[in-house]
Protein backbone atom coordinates (compact mmCIF):
# COMPACT_ATOMS: atom_id res chain seq x y z
CA UNK A 1 0.00 0.00 0.00
CA UNK A 2 2.89 2.37 0.63
CA UNK A 3 4.81 1.06 -2.37
CA UNK A 4 1.90 2.12 -4.33
CA UNK A 5 1.13 5.34 -3.02
CA UNK A 6 5.06 6.36 -3.19
CA UNK A 7 4.99 5.17 -6.98
CA UNK A 8 1.90 7.78 -7.42
CA UNK A 9 3.45 10.16 -5.72
CA UNK A 10 6.61 10.22 -8.18
CA UNK A 11 5.40 9.13 -11.23
CA UNK A 12 2.03 10.85 -11.29
CA UNK A 13 1.36 13.96 -8.96
CA UNK A 14 5.43 15.09 -9.57
CA UNK A 15 5.57 13.21 -13.41
CA UNK A 16 9.09 12.36 -12.85
CA UNK A 17 10.57 9.87 -14.86
CA UNK A 18 14.09 7.58 -15.29
CA UNK A 19 16.46 8.51 -13.37
CA UNK A 20 15.04 11.38 -10.84
CA UNK A 21 12.37 9.42 -10.27
CA UNK A 22 13.72 6.45 -9.37
CA UNK A 23 16.32 7.84 -7.08
CA UNK A 24 13.42 9.95 -5.32
CA UNK A 25 10.82 7.24 -5.37
CA UNK A 26 13.36 4.76 -3.86
CA UNK A 27 14.23 7.64 -1.24
CA UNK A 28 10.79 7.86 0.14
CA UNK A 29 9.53 4.98 0.43
CA UNK A 30 12.62 3.56 1.91
CA UNK A 31 12.93 6.51 4.46
CA UNK A 32 9.68 6.33 5.82
CA UNK A 33 9.44 2.37 5.70
CA UNK A 34 12.71 2.61 7.73
CA UNK A 35 11.62 5.56 10.26
CA UNK A 36 8.67 3.54 10.71
CA UNK A 37 9.89 0.09 11.42
CA UNK A 38 12.77 2.09 14.38
CA UNK A 39 10.86 3.49 16.10
CA UNK A 40 8.09 0.64 16.35
CA UNK A 41 11.00 -1.95 16.89
CA UNK A 42 12.53 0.59 19.36
CA UNK A 43 9.79 1.03 21.18
CA UNK A 44 9.15 -2.95 21.77
CA UNK A 45 12.59 -3.62 22.78
CA UNK A 46 13.08 -0.91 25.07
CA UNK A 47 9.67 -1.73 27.00
CA UNK A 48 10.84 -5.08 27.05
CA UNK A 49 14.26 -3.91 28.60
CA UNK A 50 12.21 -2.53 31.63
CA UNK A 51 11.39 -5.81 32.67
CA UNK A 52 15.70 -7.74 32.24
CA UNK A 53 18.16 -4.54 32.99
CA UNK A 54 21.98 -5.53 33.26
CA UNK A 55 21.35 -5.89 36.87
CA UNK A 56 18.85 -8.59 36.46
CA UNK A 57 21.09 -10.33 33.82
CA UNK A 58 24.04 -10.18 35.68
CA UNK A 59 22.07 -11.68 38.83
CA UNK A 60 20.74 -14.66 36.66
CA UNK A 61 23.92 -15.28 35.13
CA UNK A 62 25.67 -15.79 38.28
CA UNK A 63 27.03 -19.90 38.70
CA UNK A 64 25.64 -20.81 35.05
CA UNK A 65 28.37 -23.07 34.04
CA UNK A 66 30.58 -22.88 31.45
CA UNK A 67 28.96 -23.34 27.65
CA UNK A 68 25.61 -23.12 29.43
CA UNK A 69 26.78 -19.49 30.41
CA UNK A 70 27.84 -18.46 27.15
CA UNK A 71 24.72 -19.35 24.88
CA UNK A 72 22.57 -17.61 28.07
CA UNK A 73 24.57 -14.78 28.14
CA UNK A 74 24.82 -14.33 24.60
CA UNK A 75 21.15 -14.36 24.02
CA UNK A 76 20.72 -11.89 26.82
CA UNK A 77 22.98 -9.81 24.66
CA UNK A 78 20.25 -9.19 22.12
CA UNK A 79 17.28 -7.83 24.97
CA UNK A 80 19.77 -5.48 27.12
CA UNK A 81 21.06 -2.06 25.73
CA UNK A 82 24.88 -0.99 25.10
CA UNK A 83 26.41 1.86 25.49
CA UNK A 84 30.34 1.81 25.23
CA UNK A 85 30.17 4.33 28.31
CA UNK A 86 29.24 1.55 30.63
CA UNK A 87 31.38 -0.97 29.15
CA UNK A 88 33.34 -1.05 32.38
CA UNK A 89 30.93 -0.88 35.05
CA UNK A 90 29.50 -3.65 33.08
CA UNK A 91 32.59 -5.93 32.79
CA UNK A 92 33.74 -5.15 36.24
CA UNK A 93 30.13 -5.75 37.62
CA UNK A 94 30.35 -9.29 36.04
CA UNK A 95 33.81 -10.37 37.09
CA UNK A 96 32.87 -9.34 40.53
CA UNK A 97 29.60 -11.58 40.69
CA UNK A 98 32.57 -14.08 39.33
CA UNK A 99 31.05 -14.82 35.85
CA UNK A 100 33.84 -15.99 33.94
CA UNK A 101 35.45 -13.92 31.63
CA UNK A 102 34.75 -15.89 28.65
CA UNK A 103 30.97 -15.43 29.35
CA UNK A 104 31.26 -12.26 30.10
CA UNK A 105 32.77 -11.61 26.68
CA UNK A 106 29.72 -13.52 25.28
CA UNK A 107 27.85 -10.95 26.35
CA UNK A 108 29.94 -8.26 25.33
CA UNK A 109 30.00 -9.41 22.00
CA UNK A 110 26.20 -10.21 21.41
CA UNK A 111 25.17 -6.72 23.44
CA UNK A 112 26.33 -4.61 20.61
CA UNK A 113 25.97 -6.86 17.59
CA UNK A 114 22.14 -7.09 18.52
CA UNK A 115 21.24 -4.13 18.99
CA UNK A 116 17.41 -2.62 18.22
CA UNK A 117 18.84 -0.16 16.01
CA UNK A 118 21.09 -2.86 13.48
CA UNK A 119 17.67 -5.17 14.03
CA UNK A 120 15.38 -2.70 13.00
CA UNK A 121 17.41 -1.37 9.83
CA UNK A 122 17.80 -4.84 8.75
CA UNK A 123 14.07 -5.99 9.17
CA UNK A 124 13.47 -3.08 6.82
CA UNK A 125 16.25 -3.15 4.23
CA UNK A 126 16.75 -6.87 3.99
CA UNK A 127 13.47 -8.67 5.17
CA UNK A 128 12.92 -10.86 8.52
CA UNK A 129 15.70 -13.57 6.22
CA UNK A 130 18.44 -11.89 6.07
CA UNK A 131 17.33 -10.56 9.95
CA UNK A 132 17.32 -14.24 11.71
CA UNK A 133 20.72 -15.11 9.85
CA UNK A 134 22.22 -12.12 11.33
CA UNK A 135 20.87 -12.54 14.52
CA UNK A 136 21.43 -16.34 14.58
CA UNK A 137 25.14 -16.24 13.50
CA UNK A 138 25.76 -13.40 15.53
CA UNK A 139 24.73 -15.43 18.36
CA UNK A 140 27.12 -18.57 16.90
CA UNK A 141 29.63 -15.64 17.18
CA UNK A 142 29.24 -14.40 20.60
CA UNK A 143 28.96 -18.11 22.37
CA UNK A 144 32.00 -19.62 20.73
CA UNK A 145 34.32 -16.29 21.31
CA UNK A 146 33.09 -15.80 24.32
CA UNK A 147 33.78 -19.25 25.00
CA UNK A 148 37.58 -19.87 23.21
CA UNK A 149 38.20 -16.44 24.93
CA UNK A 150 37.35 -18.43 28.58
CA UNK A 151 39.42 -21.66 27.58
CA UNK A 152 42.39 -19.36 26.49
CA UNK A 153 42.89 -18.68 30.78
CA UNK A 154 43.36 -14.88 30.42
CA UNK A 155 42.11 -13.87 33.56
CA UNK A 156 45.47 -12.17 34.25
CA UNK A 157 44.97 -9.63 31.96
CA UNK A 158 42.42 -8.32 33.65
CA UNK A 159 44.30 -4.98 35.11
CA UNK A 160 41.85 -3.85 38.00
CA UNK A 161 41.56 -6.33 41.36
CA UNK A 162 38.18 -6.43 41.43
CA UNK A 163 37.02 -8.04 45.18
CA UNK A 164 34.38 -10.85 44.30
CA UNK A 165 30.86 -10.56 46.35
CA UNK A 166 30.41 -12.96 48.59
CA UNK A 167 27.34 -15.52 48.39
CA UNK A 168 24.80 -14.55 46.08
CA UNK A 169 23.92 -11.07 45.16
CA UNK A 170 21.39 -9.39 45.87
CA UNK A 171 19.53 -8.34 42.79
CA UNK A 172 18.91 -4.46 42.56
CA UNK A 173 15.29 -4.68 42.83
CA UNK A 174 13.26 -0.96 40.90
CA UNK A 175 9.50 -1.93 40.50
CA UNK A 176 8.34 -0.11 37.46
CA UNK A 177 4.48 0.79 37.16
CA UNK A 178 2.81 -0.25 33.28
CA UNK A 179 2.70 3.54 33.31
CA UNK A 180 6.11 4.18 33.93
CA UNK A 181 7.57 1.01 31.77
CA UNK A 182 5.49 2.57 28.43
CA UNK A 183 7.07 6.07 29.44
CA UNK A 184 10.42 4.91 29.75
CA UNK A 185 9.85 3.14 26.04
CA UNK A 186 8.67 6.37 24.98
CA UNK A 187 11.19 8.29 25.98
CA UNK A 188 13.91 6.18 24.99
CA UNK A 189 12.47 5.49 21.57
CA UNK A 190 12.64 9.49 21.05
CA UNK A 191 15.83 9.91 22.28
CA UNK A 192 17.16 7.61 20.11
CA UNK A 193 15.04 8.39 16.96
CA UNK A 194 16.59 12.21 17.70
CA UNK A 195 19.85 10.69 17.45
CA UNK A 196 19.71 8.57 14.10
CA UNK A 197 16.63 9.85 11.72
CA UNK A 198 19.12 12.32 9.78
CA UNK A 199 21.56 9.66 9.17
CA UNK A 200 18.90 7.56 8.01
CA UNK A 201 18.10 10.19 6.13
CA UNK A 202 21.46 10.60 4.63
CA UNK A 203 22.16 6.88 4.26
CA UNK A 204 19.20 6.44 2.60
CA UNK A 205 19.87 9.45 -0.27
CA UNK A 206 23.12 8.48 -1.09
CA UNK A 207 21.72 4.86 -1.56
CA UNK A 208 19.36 6.24 -3.75
CA UNK A 209 21.58 8.26 -5.68
CA UNK A 210 23.29 4.88 -5.95
CA UNK A 211 20.51 2.94 -6.73
CA UNK A 212 19.38 5.91 -9.56
CA UNK A 213 22.23 6.61 -11.15
CA UNK A 214 25.44 3.89 -11.08
CA UNK A 215 25.17 0.96 -13.56
CA UNK A 216 24.23 -2.70 -11.46
CA UNK A 217 27.55 -4.05 -12.58
CA UNK A 218 29.90 -1.47 -11.28
CA UNK A 219 30.16 -2.24 -7.85
CA UNK A 220 29.99 -6.19 -8.93
CA UNK A 221 33.47 -5.64 -10.10
CA UNK A 222 34.90 -4.52 -6.84
CA UNK A 223 33.23 -6.15 -3.85
CA UNK A 224 31.28 -8.84 -5.89
CA UNK A 225 32.19 -12.96 -6.44
CA UNK A 226 35.57 -11.97 -8.27
CA UNK A 227 37.25 -10.25 -5.21
CA UNK A 228 38.36 -12.71 -2.84
CA UNK A 229 39.62 -10.10 -0.31
CA UNK A 230 36.38 -8.35 -0.13
CA UNK A 231 35.05 -9.98 2.85
CA UNK A 232 38.13 -9.27 5.09
CA UNK A 233 38.40 -5.79 3.70
CA UNK A 234 34.60 -5.28 4.34
CA UNK A 235 35.79 -6.48 8.16
CA UNK A 236 38.23 -3.59 8.18
CA UNK A 237 36.21 -1.01 6.62
CA UNK A 238 33.58 -1.73 9.82
CA UNK A 239 35.60 -1.30 12.50
CA UNK A 240 35.42 2.61 12.82
CA UNK A 241 32.04 2.65 11.33
CA UNK A 242 30.15 2.12 15.30
CA UNK A 243 28.47 5.10 15.71
CA UNK A 244 27.16 5.37 11.92
CA UNK A 245 25.10 2.12 11.80
CA UNK A 246 22.15 4.29 11.26
CA UNK A 247 23.72 5.66 7.90
CA UNK A 248 25.77 2.62 6.69
CA UNK A 249 23.18 0.08 6.52
CA UNK A 250 20.84 1.61 3.93
CA UNK A 251 23.94 1.90 1.91
CA UNK A 252 25.12 -1.90 2.29
CA UNK A 253 21.65 -2.55 1.06
CA UNK A 254 22.05 -0.12 -2.24
CA UNK A 255 25.52 -2.31 -2.52
CA UNK A 256 23.99 -5.58 -2.55
CA UNK A 257 21.57 -4.81 -4.92
CA UNK A 258 24.54 -3.69 -6.70
CA UNK A 259 26.21 -6.91 -6.82
CA UNK A 260 27.42 -6.77 -3.68
CA UNK A 261 27.65 -10.51 -2.09
CA UNK A 262 25.18 -10.65 0.71
CA UNK A 263 27.86 -12.96 2.90
CA UNK A 264 29.87 -9.86 2.16
CA UNK A 265 27.46 -7.85 3.21
CA UNK A 266 26.71 -9.43 6.66
CA UNK A 267 30.42 -9.49 7.59
CA UNK A 268 30.53 -5.68 6.93
CA UNK A 269 28.04 -5.27 9.22
CA UNK A 270 28.70 -7.62 11.64
CA UNK A 271 32.22 -5.67 11.86
CA UNK A 272 30.41 -2.39 12.16
CA UNK A 273 28.42 -2.98 15.03
CA UNK A 274 29.97 -5.50 17.09
CA UNK A 275 33.91 -4.08 16.62
CA UNK A 276 33.85 -0.85 17.80
CA UNK A 277 37.00 1.25 18.02
CA UNK A 278 35.58 3.23 20.98
CA UNK A 279 34.60 0.64 22.74
CA UNK A 280 38.10 -1.30 22.50
CA UNK A 281 39.70 2.45 23.76
CA UNK A 282 37.73 2.58 27.31
CA UNK A 283 38.28 -0.91 27.96
CA UNK A 284 42.12 -0.12 27.77
CA UNK A 285 41.97 1.27 30.78
CA UNK A 286 40.66 -2.52 32.19
CA UNK A 287 41.88 -4.49 30.21
CA UNK A 288 45.37 -5.78 28.84
CA UNK A 289 46.19 -5.12 25.60
CA UNK A 290 46.08 -8.39 24.51
CA UNK A 291 43.10 -9.23 26.10
CA UNK A 292 41.57 -6.76 23.85
CA UNK A 293 43.58 -8.13 20.83
CA UNK A 294 42.29 -11.79 21.16
CA UNK A 295 38.96 -10.43 21.41
CA UNK A 296 38.97 -8.52 18.09
CA UNK A 297 40.92 -11.23 16.42
CA UNK A 298 38.11 -13.88 16.88
CA UNK A 299 35.18 -11.97 16.63
CA UNK A 300 37.32 -10.75 13.59
CA UNK A 301 37.89 -14.32 12.12
CA UNK A 302 34.73 -15.71 13.26
CA UNK A 303 32.43 -12.39 11.30
CA UNK A 304 35.28 -13.25 8.49
CA UNK A 305 34.32 -17.11 8.64
CA UNK A 306 30.46 -15.99 8.22
CA UNK A 307 31.14 -14.14 4.85
CA UNK A 308 33.03 -16.44 3.28
CA UNK A 309 30.35 -19.35 4.21
CA UNK A 310 27.53 -17.26 2.84
CA UNK A 311 29.04 -16.19 -0.03
CA UNK A 312 29.64 -19.94 -0.80
CA UNK A 313 26.28 -21.18 0.17
CA UNK A 314 24.12 -18.43 -1.31
CA UNK B 1 18.73 13.47 52.03
CA UNK B 2 21.50 12.53 50.62
CA UNK B 3 21.55 11.90 47.09
CA UNK B 4 23.95 10.27 45.23
CA UNK B 5 24.86 10.08 41.13
CA UNK B 6 27.02 7.37 40.44
CA UNK B 7 28.87 7.50 37.35
CA UNK B 8 31.80 7.39 35.26
CA UNK B 9 32.09 10.54 33.46
CA UNK B 10 29.52 10.09 30.46
CA UNK B 11 27.64 12.47 28.87
CA UNK B 12 24.19 11.19 30.89
CA UNK B 13 25.73 11.11 34.54
CA UNK B 14 27.03 14.46 33.97
CA UNK B 15 23.22 15.55 33.15
CA UNK B 16 21.75 13.83 35.94
CA UNK B 17 23.88 15.58 38.18
CA UNK B 18 22.56 18.85 37.31
CA UNK B 19 19.09 17.37 37.52
CA UNK B 20 19.65 16.08 40.44
CA UNK B 21 20.57 19.82 41.77
CA UNK B 22 17.43 21.59 40.02
CA UNK B 23 15.42 18.75 41.88
CA UNK B 24 16.90 19.61 45.58
CA UNK B 25 16.55 23.55 44.69
CA UNK B 26 12.94 22.94 43.44
CA UNK B 27 11.92 20.89 46.69
CA UNK B 28 13.56 22.76 49.51
CA UNK B 29 15.40 21.88 52.44
CA UNK B 30 19.07 20.53 53.24
CA UNK B 31 19.90 17.66 50.83
CA UNK B 32 23.09 17.46 49.54
CA UNK B 33 23.93 15.74 45.80
CA UNK B 34 27.41 14.37 45.92
CA UNK B 35 28.46 12.90 42.15
CA UNK B 36 30.43 9.47 43.14
CA UNK B 37 32.92 8.72 40.22
CA UNK B 38 34.95 5.84 42.06
CA UNK B 39 34.40 3.20 40.10
CA UNK B 40 34.63 0.03 43.07
CA UNK B 41 32.29 2.64 45.26
CA UNK B 42 29.73 2.19 42.41
CA UNK B 43 30.54 -1.47 42.28
CA UNK B 44 29.64 -2.21 46.09
CA UNK B 45 26.18 -0.43 45.47
CA UNK B 46 25.75 -3.44 42.29
CA UNK B 47 25.02 -0.94 39.64
CA UNK B 48 26.12 -1.71 36.23
CA UNK B 49 24.55 0.56 33.70
CA UNK B 50 25.11 4.02 35.07
CA UNK B 51 23.93 6.80 35.44
CA UNK B 52 22.62 5.54 39.06
CA UNK B 53 20.57 7.57 41.12
CA UNK B 54 21.08 6.98 44.90
CA UNK B 55 18.77 8.36 47.77
CA UNK B 56 20.30 7.76 51.51
CA UNK B 57 21.94 4.84 50.34
CA UNK B 58 19.46 2.99 48.53
CA UNK B 59 19.66 2.64 44.46
CA UNK B 60 16.38 4.19 43.02
CA UNK B 61 17.12 4.19 39.20
CA UNK B 62 20.00 2.81 37.28
CA UNK B 63 20.40 3.11 33.18
CA UNK B 64 18.80 6.63 32.60
CA UNK B 65 18.68 10.09 32.62
CA UNK B 66 15.52 11.10 34.83
CA UNK B 67 13.62 13.92 34.92
CA UNK B 68 13.82 17.03 37.48
CA UNK B 69 10.09 16.13 38.55
CA UNK B 70 10.90 12.10 38.34
CA UNK B 71 13.65 12.73 40.70
CA UNK B 72 11.23 14.68 43.21
CA UNK B 73 9.05 11.69 43.32
CA UNK B 74 11.67 9.36 44.16
CA UNK B 75 12.89 11.65 46.69
CA UNK B 76 9.76 11.63 48.39
CA UNK B 77 8.47 8.34 47.66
Amino acid sequence: MWKEAVDYLTYNLLSLEGHAGEALNFFIYDTFKIWFLLVTIIFVVSYLRTHFNTEYVRAHLQGKSQLYGNVLAAVFGIITPFCSCSAIPLFLGFIQARIPVGVTFSFLISSPMNNEIAIALLFGLFGWKITALYIGFGLLVAILGGFIIGRLGMEKYILMDVKPMEGELDEVKITLTQRERLQEAYDYTKEIFQKIYLYVLLGVGIGALIHGYIPADFIARYAGADNIFAVPLAVLMGIPMYSNAAGVMPLVEVLTSKGMLLGTALSFMMAVTALSLPEAMILKKILHIKLIATFFGIVGLGIIGIGYLFNFIL
Amino acid sequence: MKIEILGTGCKKCKDLEIVAKEAVAKIGGFHSVEKVEDIQKIMDYGVMSTPGLVIDGEVKSTGKLLSVDEVIALMKG
